[in-house]
This record gives C-alpha cells, sequence and structure tokens, in this order.
C-alpha cells in the first residue's frame, strides 16, 4: 500500500529501498485504479527511476513519482487535452515545468484525465470518459484537473500537476479532499501547456500537504524567458512552511456566502476561520461588489481567447485528421468529428463575442470589469493580508448530474473564476466535509505574495488534521 | 507644367517587405537563412505553432521596423501592441497571424518622389509589424493540383507591412513610390530586395472618386505597373459602358496581364481582432532617439550633398544615390578623380553596363574605374576605347593596364598621326578639292582614312582637325 505518503515519507521509503521500487509499487497501485484518472501511464517511469538510484540525483524531488494533466506537453509521450482531436499527437519538446522536474529527479508515472480541453468542472467531458471521485465514485471529483486530483487523493501518486484558468486546480482539489495552488500569473511559465484561455490560466501544483505544494513551486516556478508573461522575481516557498498566524489578517467576502452556497460547506468554512480566531488571527468581513459580473466576463474573455487558441487543431499537421474534398472541407470535418460538444459551444460562444458588431458589447466590456474585478482584489487586500472563501459552494455532486446543463455548472466557478480574472494566487485546502465529501477552503493572497498563503495553509494543517482523513478504499 | 490627372486616377499600395536581414525570425529563434534550404528545415514548436508553444518578440525586429518608420519619417508608437487577426488558412499553422492592429508601430510618415509634375510627396498611413505565413507549394497548377505540400521555413519571418495614403496619380508614379521606398530599405541595410519574396505588393486603385478595388498577387514592381495600367482601364471602360465601380479585391494574373475578381465587400472576412495575450507590451518610445543616431545619411540627403559637395548635375546625383552601394562607390572613385568626370562614367557608362547585363556594382573594382577614367584624362587612351575597357573586364575580366597593352588601345603618338594625314591628303585629291568647293561630308572621307592607317587608335576628333589645319593651310 502506497497511499497517501508525501515527500519526505517517500525520500525515507527510498533511503530503505530504491526509487525503482517506490516507482513500482506506485504502478501496481495505479494498474489496479477503479477510478480512470490516469490517461496514460509511462512506459519509461521505471526506467528513469533506475536511473536515478544508479545516477544519483540531488534534487529536491529525487526519485519521487508525479503525475501530470493531459494538457501539459511532455517529449514522447501523448499530450492529448483529453480531445479527440489530439489523438496520435506526441509532443516533440517538453514544457518548461517538465523540464524542471526532470532536472529534479522527478519521476513522472504518466498522464491524468481532463475535462476537453479544460473546458469543465467536472472531468465528465474528456474523450477518456469521466475519472471518479475515490471519496464516493458516483461522483465527480471536480475539473478539469480532475484527474490530477483524484489520483493523489486515491494514493496513486504523491504528486501531480493541473492547470487553472477558472478554478481548475482548486475545484477538483476541494472536491477531492487535496491541496491545490493557482500560482500568481506569471509565477510559472506556461511554455508547453496547452492554451485555454492565456490571459487567465497557470499550472498548479498538487499534493495531499501544504509542504508539499511549497517545494513543488520551489522546483516549477521561476522565470522562463520562452513566456513572455513570465515574472522575474525570485522566490523561496518553502521558506513560508512556518506555524504562526498570529497577526495575520483575514478578510472574507461577504459575495463569496450565502445565496447558493450549501450550508454544510459554509458551515466547515466558518469553523474553519474559527479556527484561525483560535490561533490568533483575527478577521472581518470585507465587500468585493463587482462578484456578480466576474463569471460572465470570464466565460466571455475565456471563450473568446479559445476560440482563437483552437484554431490550429484543422488536421493538418497532427492529431486527428478526416479527409475530405479539399483542404476548407477536410478542416471543418475534422474538427466536426474532433471536437466535443462543450469545446464547440465555447468556440462558437467564443467566435461570437469577437465578432465585428457584438466585440465591444460583449469582449470590450469583459476587459473592462475584469479592470473593476482586479479592483475589488486590490481594495480588500490591501486592508487584509489574505481573503478566506468556500473553493466551491457544493461538494463534489453527482456523475451526470450536470452535464447536460451547462449553465449549472458554469455557476459552480463562481467562487473561484475571480481570482483568476485578477491574476492573484489562490490555494485549496481540506477544511472538513459536507454530506461526507470533502469541503475547500479557499485561501486568497495578494500578486506574488504566495508564501503569505502557504503559511496561512500551512499553519492550519499542523492544527487540524483535516488532511489526514482519507478515501475509505486508501485509508 | 501641372499634371491634372485626368481620369482622377488614386493609387494607394500595401508593400510587405521581409527583414531577411534579421538573424531570427520574430518570434522563435529559428535562422532566417533558408532560402536555399529543404522545406521545413528552419522551424520549431514556436513558427509550427504547436500546441503549448509561445511567441517572443525579437527586439531587433521592433528595432529595425523603427529603424523604417522613423527613415519615413513617421510616428513611433509608445508601447509595442500586438493583435491576432484570425482566420483559416493551410499556411497559417496556428489558424492566425500576430500582427498589429490599432497600434501600428510607426504612422503618419512620407516619401517624396519624383512625381508627373516634379516632386511628390506621398503619404505613409502606417508600418506595422507582423508574421509571414508559411508557403504553399501545388502539385501542378492550382486549378488541377493533386496535392498541396505546405513549406514552414517561411512561416513567422519578420514582415513589415508598408501602407500609403492614396496619394499615387498614375502607375507610373507608384512605380516611383516602389522604386524609393525600396532605395530607402537599400540604405537601412535591413533587407536583400533580391531574395524571393521580399517585397510583395497589393495595390488600391480607383478612377473618378469611385469605389475603390484590391489588387492582390503582384509579385514585382514592373508588375505593380502592368497590373494597375490594366485595371485603370478596366475601371474606366466599365464606367463608359455605364457600369459602377464596387468595393472588392481582384487577383492579378501574371501570365495574362489581367485582373480577376476575387470576392466583394460582402464576403470579406470578419478577422476577430484582439490583443495577443502572449505576447506583453513593449515600451519603444525611449529608444527613439538612439535609433535615430544610428540611421544612416538616406537618399535624399545624400543626393542634395552630392550636388552640392561634387557639383554635379541633379541627374548624375540622383543616378548616384538610388543604390548605398553606388553612392559609395562613387565617392570613393570621386576621392582619385574629377568628380565630375567620375559621375559621368558612373553614373552614365559604368551603370548602363552593368545593367546591360543585370548586374550590379558589386561586379567592378573602385580601382579599375579610377584607373580607365585617369588613362583618358591622361589622354593615353581615348573616351571609346575606355569603354571598351570596362565591357572587357564585365565581359572576360582582366586589368586595364593589360587589356590597353592586349587589345592595343594606346593612343598613337602625334607624328604618326600627322603621316597618316599627310598621305590621307595626298591619296585624295579629289576630296580635297569637293571639301574646298563646299562639300562637308568629303572631309569625312578623308578623316576615314587617317583613322584606317591608324587603326583606329588616332583620337577622330583631333584627326578632324589636324586634316582640316593641314587643308587650310
Ligand atoms: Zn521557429
Amino acid at each position: 500500500m502506497t497511499a497517501w505518503t508525501d515527500i519526505s515519507g517517500i525520500k525515507q521509503r527510498i533511503a530503505a529501498s530504491s526509487a525503482e521500487e517506490v516507482t513500482a509499487s506506485y504502478l501496481e497501485t495505479i494498474e489496479k485504479s477503479r477510478i480512470n484518472g490516469f490517461t496514460t501511464v509511462w512506459d519509461k517511469a521505471l526506467e528513469v527511476a533506475r536511473g536515478i538510484d544508479k545516477d544519483g540525483n540531488s534534487g529536491l524531488l529525487a526519485g519521487v513519482p508525479i503525475a501530470i494533466k493531459e494538457n501539459i506537453s511532455t517529449t514522447g509521450l501523448s499530450t492529448t487535452c483529453s480531445s479527440k482531436i489530439l489523438q496520435g499527437y506526441v509532443p516533440p519538446y517538453d514544457a518548461h515545468v517538465i523540464e524542471k522536474l526532470k532536472a529534479a529527479g522527478a519521476v513522472i508515472l504518466g498522464k491524468t484525465n481532463m475535462d476537453e480541453f479544460a473546458m469543465g468542472t467536472s472531468t465528465e467531458s474528456s474523450c477518456y470518459g469521466p475519472t471518479l471521485n475515490p471519496w464516493d465514485t458516483g461522483r465527480v471529483p471536480g475539473g478539469s484537473s480532475g484527474g490530477s486530483a483524484a489520483v493523489v487523493a486515491a494514493g496513486e501518486v504523491p504528486l501531480s500537476l493541473g492547470s487553472d484558468t477558472g478554478g481548475s486546480v482548486r475545484c477538483p482539489a476541494a472536491f477531492c479532499g487535496v491541496v491545490g495552488l493557482k500560482p500568481t500569473y506569471g509565477a510559472v511559465s506556461r511554455y508547453g501547456l496547452i492554451s485555454y484561455a492565456n490571459s487567465l490560466e497557470q499550472i498548479g501544483p498538487m499534493a495531499t500537504t501544504v509542504t508539499d505544494i511549497a517545494i513543488l513551486m520551489d522546483v516549477i516556478g521561476g522565470y522562463d524567458h520562452r513566456d513572455s508573461t513570465s515574472i522575474n522575481r525570485k522566490n523561496t516557498y518553502s521558506d513560508a512552511l512556518k506555524d504562526d498566524v498570529k497577526s495575520l489578517k483575514i478578510g472574507v467576502p461577504e459575495e463569496y456566502l450565502g445565496e447558493g452556497i450549501d450550508e454544510a460547506v459554509e458551515k466547515a468554512v466558518w469553523d474553519a476561520i474559527g479556527k484561525y480566531e483560535d490561533m490568533g488571527a483575527s478577521w472581518k468581513k470585507v465587500s468585493m461588489p463587482h462578484t456578480k459580473y466576474a463569471l460572465a466576463s470570464y466565460y466571455i474573455i475565456a471563450m473568446s481567447e479559445a476560440s482563437s487558441n483552437l484554431a490550429r487543431f484543422d488536421g493538418t499537421r497532427y492529431g486527428l485528421r478526416v479527409e475530405g474534398d479539399n483542404w476548407h472541407i477536410m478542416a471543418s470535418k475534422t474538427r466536426a468529428q474532433g471536437f466535443g460538444e462543450e469545446v464547440k459551444r465555447r468556440i462558437l460562444l467564443g467566435t461570437y463575442a469577437l465578432s465585428a458588431g457584438y466585440h465591444d458589447k460583449y469582449y470590450l466590456k469583459a476587459l473592462k470589469v475584469r479592470t473593476l474585478v482586479k479592483q475589488d482584489f486590490d481594495r480588500a487586500l490591501s486592508d487584509v493580508d489574505v481573503l478566506m472563501a468556500p473553493t466551491m459552494p457544493t461538494p463534489a455532486f453527482k456523475i451526470g448530474e450536470k452535464i447536460d446543463d451547462p449553465l449549472s455548472l458554469y455557476l459552480t466557478d463562481v467562487n473561484t473564476v475571480p481570482i483568476n480574472l485578477a491574476g492573484v494566487p489562490s490555494i485549496s485546502v481540506p477544511c472538513g466535509f459536507a454530506d461526507g465529501m470533502p469541503v475547500g477552503l479557499q485561501i486568497i493572497g495578494k500578486p506574488f505574495d504566495e508564501n503569505t498563503i502557504l503559511r496561512a495553509a500551512y499553519s492550519f494543517e499542523q492544527n487540524t488534521d483535516h488532511h489526514t482523513k482519507r478515501p475509505a478504499e486508501v485509508a | 507644367m501641372v499634371y491634372d490627372n485626368p481620369d482622377g486616377v488614386r493609387i494607394g499600395l500595401e508593400v510587405h517587405v521581409q527583414l531577411n536581414k534579421l538573424n531570427t525570425k520574430l518570434f522563435c529563434g529559428c535562422s532566417t537563412e533558408y532560402h536555399d534550404d529543404e522545406p521545413n528545415t528552419h522551424v520549431c514548436p514556436v513558427c509550427l505553432g504547436l500546441p503549448g508553444s509561445l511567441p517572443v518578440i525579437n527586439e531587433k525586429a521592433v528595432e529595425f521596423a523603427m529603424k523604417i518608420g522613423l527613415a519615413l519619417n513617421c510616428e513611433i508608437v509608445g508601447q509595442t501592441q500586438f493583435h491576432r487577426k484570425n482566420y483559416y488558412y493551410p499556411d497559417l499553422p496556428k489558424g492566425f497571424q500576430t500582427t498589429q492592429y490599432d497600434y501600428p508601430i510607426a504612422s503618419r510618415g512620407k516619401v517624396v518622389i519624383e512625381g508627373e509634375d516634379g516632386e511628390r510627396v506621398i503619404g505613409v498611413t502606417r508600418a506595422h509589424m507582423e508574421e509571414d505565413p508559411g508557403k504553399l507549394q501545388h502539385i501542378g497548377s492550382i486549378e488541377k493540383s493533386k496535392g498541396t505540400f505546405i513549406n514552414y521555413n517561411r512561416s513567422g519571418m519578420t514582415l513589415i507591412e508598408i501602407v500609403s495614403d492614396p496619394d499615387m496619380r498614375s502607375p507610373k508614379e507608384a512605380r516611383r513610390y516602389l522604386d524609393k521606398l525600396r532605395s530607402i530599405l537599400d540604405y537601412l541595410d535591413v533587407f536583400n530586395g533580391d531574395l524571393e519574396g521580399a517585397m510583395r505588393v497589393d495595390a488600391n486603385v480607383s478612377v473618378f472618386g469611385g469605389d475603390r478595388v484590391e489588387v492582390k498577387n503582384i509579385s514585382s514592381f514592373k508588375g505593380a505597373e502592368r497590373a494597375l495600367l490594366y485595371e485603370i482601364m478596366r475601371q474606366k471602360n466599365h464606367i463608359r459602358r455605364g457600369g459602377k465601380i464596387v468595393l472588392e479585391t481582384r487577383h492579378f494574373d501574371e501570365a495574362r496581364g489581367v485582373t480577376i475578381s476575387m470576392r466583394t465587400k460582402e464576403e470579406e472576412h470578419d478577422y476577430r481582432y484582439f490583443p495577443e495575450p502572449d505576447l506583453v507590451p513593449m515600451r519603444v518610445a525611449d529608444k527613439v532617439p538612439d535609433i535615430l543616431k544610428t540611421l544612416p545619411e538616406l537618399p535624399d540627403a545624400k543626393r542634395e550633398r552630392f550636388n552640392i559637395q561634387y557639383g554635379i548635375a541633379d541627374m548624375h546625383a540622383r543616378a548616384l544615390t538610388i543604390q548605398i552601394k553606388v553612392a559609395n562607390f562613387y565617392e570613393e572613385v570621386a576621392a582619385e578623380v574629377d568628380p565630375k568626370d567620375a559621375a559621368v562614367w558612373v553614373a552614365d557608362i559604368l551603370k548602363g553596363e552593368l545593367n546591360y547585363r543585370d548586374t550590379d556594382v558589386d561586379a567592378f573594382k573602385v580601382s579599375d574605374i579610377i584607373e580607365i577614367i585617369s588613362l583618358v584624362k591622361q589622354e593615353k587612351i581615348t573616351e571609346q576605347s575606355g569603354v571598351q575597357i570596362i565591357r572587357t573586364i564585365l565581359d572576360e575580366g582582366g586589368k586595364p593596364q593589360d587589356i590597353v597593352v592586349s587589345q592595343g588601345l594606346l593612343k598613337v603618338e602625334d607624328d604618326i598621326v600627322a603621316k597618316a594625314v599627310e598621305e590621307a591628303i595626298t591619296e585624295s585629291p579629289e576630296a580635297v578639292t569637293d571639301y574646298l568647293a563646299g562639300k562637308e561630308k568629303s572631309l569625312n572621307f578623308i578623316v576615314g582614312k587617317v583613322m584606317q592607317k591608324t587603326k583606329g587608335r588616332a583620337d577622330a576628333r583631333e584627326a578632324r582637325e589636324k586634316v582640316l589645319a593641314r587643308i587650310n593651310k
């Protein structure tokens, strides 16, 4: 049994046996998996582990297994965004974060399932079928990085990478009871991450403890000249791991609670805030008046960018090709058969929002709202150190419950998308249960102040036992 | 004389210039020297548009673009802003072209050309940066093609699109504008105009204040002139027959010399422009003073200086300053010989011989032309021999001195000429009588005889003077 071992535990096990044995035991667990979290298991994982045993590696993650979301480019390992249109595409290059992981000695076990092109909150729109929540296999694991969260929660791997465009790391972290961080926009290079909405998304780490999140950030964070939006700013994330919130000022945005929030979820979050008070922090309510417009603004911007980003999938160079009498027919047929319903919906809506005559009414207006949402965060965070709120308004819902009602699915992102619009960092940590399912507490910080939210999350973890709870099958 | 533009012609040009003298492409590190290489060998994830790749702006490309903007007397934007132009085409690997939209790098400039009636100022609306798409290679003709290859070597090359105001009134003025533009770009050393696809032209043309028609697919300056002549004639004929000109895009068929309708305004694309989220704006306004300092003396300024400094005719100064290497060549020659002689020899004679052979001034040595001019000046050879030496060097190679010797071009001494004159007059008593009786042409007969006797090495004018002097004695 390999369940829920953190990085330091794994390093002890490697010292006692070998990286190869540790990798092999995880691969065995994956083989028995019932949750459909992995899309591909890397056939070179054992070889890499053996190499680490043989050559030695002093990297932060030497011999530590990790899983990678299906939309992060990996040389020689298929990267399909869980879409039919990218079947057969094997990148000839590594994403920046993959180069960093390899250099640090991490052992990539494989790729994880996701909503097609990261467009979803449930990992149900994958061409590989849905991933199941390890806490209750009748429920979704959240999305879009559902595979990455579920495999960590199921003990199939200790660490994973996801990507977060509007909550895609934090939502599944909350639903699966693990920790997930959406870094500040520009803190982690996007080079090699297949774009859904470039101006909103970041690659983010997922793990069972805050400590592991910080270590993973120390590996993947930092400047990359190949991503013009990455920021040149040095930071040691693990420096933040201190059990101390005595002077911490917490803001609780009133717009993130109340209407539409499940009662048990709200209670778990208030209990957490109470715990912080016990630990010496202070809190007050803050107002973020433009929150109610954030969801609409987010979807217009994300869909607009997506409509352009996904134009390159035309069957000409890689992936699926459905033949036609001429190039235009070939490209149309390929796209018609290659993209799923939700992806088509977002491409169409995004195309519409950018069209002449509608551009100002939708896209430009959405950008203006984005500025206002950003100002909400600037104002609120000038007064407090962090903001706290439920990550998701409800616990994980049933598979199939919302898939035919896209609007109700979009509404579940209400507490996560404003963070992406503002570009600020946010972490989701387990803070209790509702309806037998994990609840996530979202801790939001100032731009590039990951260390404060990591310290807050770490302190919470040190003083509570939520993070030690695990799904029945894993325990 | 004022040109009254009888047909109300207005021409505006959009010129795409490929900055092929940059070392790398606009958004990636791929080499720009692909012209002689196998297809798809100068590519990477970025210029192939592979999923997950991101663009990074080539700062040198921005500098080149600013140089061009400043040389065209433009205002430079405060910070760069790129947009996505969305459309589907197989040569476009990302399904959009990264270009500049409402904030072009340069705008509101001007270029001075020799117009129909003297100097004319042509407005430059804007100059913006964008990436070149790949290139399609059809198997057979485009209509009957069995298939198409795509070569992405060109994909991501830096283009500057220079858009003029509709200030040109004739195909001739359009041609002059293109020549002037090329001349300025040549001075800036930002591109090699001889490489395939280095300059591509689209033209907008209207007559009698009607709607404009865009003519695409013009591949040469000569083609531009032809396409415009045809299109103006077509529009005039259409109107004369009672038709109306509508906004449309037409394709120039180079082989047939005609324009063919491609699409009307209603069918035009909606490119759904929006700001490129993967590129951050780059502040460039502060760099303007430094770049201004690096600008070379441009053609108009050089021409003016040549007029004053060398005292040469404006016609010569103009001819000598079109290409920077000709101007530099001339200045080296003018430093050694009389600048006026140098202007005649370089601008009139040498350039003519070079044009005839479709080659440029690189094919000739400065020292050789100096030597030839000096030999003529010292009257060691005739002007005609000087031209002959130039031709010989261009066609067969060799050094002026050696050619003088091998072809026996040294002018012969006076006593030999005098002897030949004496003999020619003695041998032609009838011609002498005729000349003295007023038949001027008879003199040519005697001079011809002198040239025969000296095997052409005598100077014809000199020989004529000597014959006259002898007869009139
Ligand atoms: Zn490239």
